[in-house]
This record gives C-alpha cells, structure tokens and sequence, in this order.
C-alpha cells in the first residue's frame, strides 16, 4: 500500500544525517532520552555482581572490583531506540563480552541477560560476539548514571536499543531462543533497526 | 479535532477495522510528504476500548516535527497513517482487583485518562486514585471529565497539584509531586496493587524513587516516559 501523503506536511530535516546511518523511520536527536518499564534500581557496588549463568560449565562471577580489573575497550558507536530516536558518535568504557566469554564452554547458541528490577532480553549469542557487545560502565567518559542504566548496562549498537539492557546482572546462556521483557510485550524477538524490526510481525 | 488546552489538541479518528486496544498503550503516527520524506512518533491513545472513535490527545511541541502537524495543521477529513495498538506492559486491566494509583505530569496524564475512562466504562469500582502534576490550572487536560468522573461514587478520586500558579481560593497542592506528598495520597503499602506513572523523565524518576523510597514494591511500578524526545 502506497503511504498516505499528509497534505501540507514538510517535516523538519536535518540535513547534517551523514549518509547511510540513520535506519529507516528514525529521527536524530542530540539528547539521551530515557525510556524504562519502572523505577530505577538503586544497587550499592559492594553488592553488584556480574555472573554467566545456564548452559556453561561452571558458574562464572565477577565482584564490581574484579569486572573493573578486567580489560575494556573504548567504544563509539550510533545507537536507535524503537521510539524512533537516533544519536550518533555516542561514547563508551565497557569490558567485551567476548573477553566474559573467553574461557567459557558453552553449547548455547542464545542468551538473556538479566537485570536488577527484573528486566530480561534475548539476543542470539554470535551478536554478542565477535566485538559486537560489551558491558559498558561510562558514558561520554564519566560513570554510567543510574537512568542510563548505571553501574553497568549491556551495549549491543546494532540491535535497537532495549537490547542494550539497564542494570545488567548477567548473562544466562541457552540452547533455545527465548523471549525477554519487551520480546513478551509487543516487541520484535531480534530487534535490527536497518530491517526496522520493533514490533511482532515486522 | 478537539482543543483541550492552549496547546494540546485532541485528534479522533475513524479507523477501519479497529481491533480495539488496552488502556495505556500507544500507536506509532506516521507523516508522509510529497517529495516521499516520512516522520513518524509514537501517542498514547487517550480513550477506551468501546470508545467510538479512536482518540489521541496530543501537546505540541514548539519544536517537534510531527506533533504541530498534528495540532496546527491536520483537519477533519483528512487521512493519516497509524499503526496500533503497541506495548503490552504498561497497561491496565481493571478487573485486576487491589487499589490502584496513576500519577501523571503535564501530557503524561493522556494514558492515564484511557485507563480511567476504560475504568468507567467497565463499572469497575476499583478504588483508584489519579494524582496529576500540571503547571497551571488552565494547563489541565480532561479538566471537566476528570470532575465528572471524580464526582461519581464508584470509587475514583483526582488529586492535582499546581506547580507553578494556583487560581483564586485553591486549596489543593501546590508543590511539585515528592515523598511527602505522595505519603499523603498514595494507598498504604499493603493496599496498593498497581501503579502507574507517566510524565517527563525527571518527574517519572522521582515519584518511582519516592514511591520505591515509601516501601511499594518496584514490581508494582510501572512507567512510562512521556516528552519531547523519549516517546
């Protein structure tokens, strides 16, 4: 079906969107909106942890200390949220999940992290791999602040933004795909904002 | 279209085919030019499920892109493309018993009033109680439904408080929303079965951390950023 054409409509452009980097239906935006299903979680450091649980041969846990010790690498990237905003050259401190993953023996081909207040999301495992994800812990050089997701959130850039996860506590690995908190809610299992994938049935 | 206050408007439409919705979820707007340039955003749907049109109340935004369309420019008669209903957590259904609390500032007070209407047009008498952040009173959207649905005895109760002017003789609050005031207003803990707050991030961020700080559990909580950018 051809789209309506909305009489009168102009738009307001921009036309400093670099070629090729904003996803079809999103806009940029300068700002760093926040979106989440409930209140902030408020976890002290001395009680965070990180652990990769499920499918792996033994539990694998990380104290805050022990996951700041670890190396991490300076990320800059372009993120898309499925409520349509766009902001590029966003910077980042995060530990590689593939440097997690390092001596892990898994046969899982998915994970769900998981999240202090609750909150899951499913991401097929080779898109947390191969220097596509990270654990970030500082943004735009400063520490994470709590409404981005501080301490520490997951950071997958080229999956739409609820992938990235607030507050992330771990990964679960596992043999089958499985959907986490928005993938129960109306939201695409996968999420690829160039295949603009937001909701079920896209 | 339906003016409710200096700058938000109130588009209804007809939809073909209209499967119905939940109260508090969204529909994603889409604008197309004629040279094919598209913008789209996403609205909460402001009516109930029986409701006989399907309503969108919508501010505008001075520098937005598709919400001054929506308010100055689109017409009766005139067709735009929408996708819908989406999002399936923060929504209400009342026949959930337990008591119920809806906080909303500014625009933030648009889902919120599908799920008080949707509340009302079930006869659910699910003790509920709206709290609403505006600016002004004439900044109040729903203003005289929200009066007639607080003056029926099933159960509804509004509160408002105006942040930054108050009319003559208004002996509501008149600070913005915080711990104290939401102690005041909000069910004890062991009453309170659901919340929902939605309003600016700043705002939706303190009322869930005072709430949180009050001793309701965070799973009770659920929010929706509302504004120029988050949604």
């Amino acid at each position: 079906m051809p789209p309506i054409i909305s009489r009168g409509f102009r738009g307001r452009r921009r036309d400093d969107a670099p070629e090729g980097r904003v996803p079809p239906g999103q806009y940029l935006t300068d700002d760093f909106p926040v979106l989440s299903a409930g209140p902030t979680p408020q976890t002290p450091l001395e009680n965070w942890d990180f652990t990769l649980v499920g499918e792996v041969d033994e539990l694998y846990r990380w104290t805050w200390d022990e996951f700041r010790a670890l190396p991490s690498d300076s990320v800059t990237a372009d993120i898309h949220c499925v409520t349509k905003w766009s902001k590029l050259d966003t910077t980042w401190e995060g530990v590689s999940v593939d440097t997690l993953l390092a001596d892990v023996e898994t046969s899982a081909e998915y994970a769900l992290a998981f999240c202090d207040g609750g909150y899951t999301t499913n991401v097929p495992l080779e898109d947390l791999t191969g220097g596509k994800a990270w654990i970030a812990y500082a943004y735009g050089g400063e520490p994470l602040e709590p409404e981005h997701g501080g301490p520490a959130r997951l950071l997958v850039p080229h999956l739409y933004f609820w992938k990235s996860a607030k507050w992330v506590r771990g990964l679960r690995l596992i043999a089958t795909d499985e959907p986490g908190f928005w993938e129960s809610n109306g939201y695409h299992l996968y999420g690829d904002p160039w295949r603009e994938q937001r909701y079920w049935g896209d | 279209m339906r003016p409710e206050t200096e700058r938000v408007k109130t588009v209804l439409l007809d939809v073909d085919g209209w499967q119905g919705h939940r109260a508090g979820q969204h529909v994603d707007v889409r604008l197309t030019a004629e040279d094919g340039y598209q913008a789209q955003r996403s609205y909460s749907i402001a009516s109930a499920a029986e409701d006989a049109r399907l309503e969108l109340t919508v501010e505008r935004l001075d520098d937005g892109e598709v919400s001054p369309y929506l308010t100055d420019e689109l017409r009766a008669g005139d067709a735009i493309e929408i996708r819908g209903p989406v999002g399936g957590y923060f929504v209400w259904d009342p026949t959930v018993e337990g008591s119920v609390l809806l906080v909303g500032g500014g625009s933030g007070i648009v889902p919120l009033m599908a799920m008080a209407r949707e509340r009302a047009s079930d006869g659910s008498r699910v003790p509920t109680r709206l709290l609403y952040s505006a600016r002004t009173w004439e900044d109040v959207i729903f203003r005289d439904e929200l009066e007639q649905l607080a003056a029926a005895p099933d159960g509804f109760e509004v509160v408002y408080t105006l942040t930054r002017s108050q009319p003559p003789g208004w002996d509501g609050y008149s600070r913005r929303v915080d711990r104290d005031l939401l102690a005041e207003v909000a069910p004890p803990t062991d009453e309170l079965a659901q919340a929902f707050v939605c309003g600016p991030t700043p705002f939706v961020e303190a009322v869930a951390e005072a709430l949180v700080g009050l001793g309701h559990e965070p799973q009770r909580i659920k929010t929706e950023r509302f504004g120029p950018t988050g949604g």
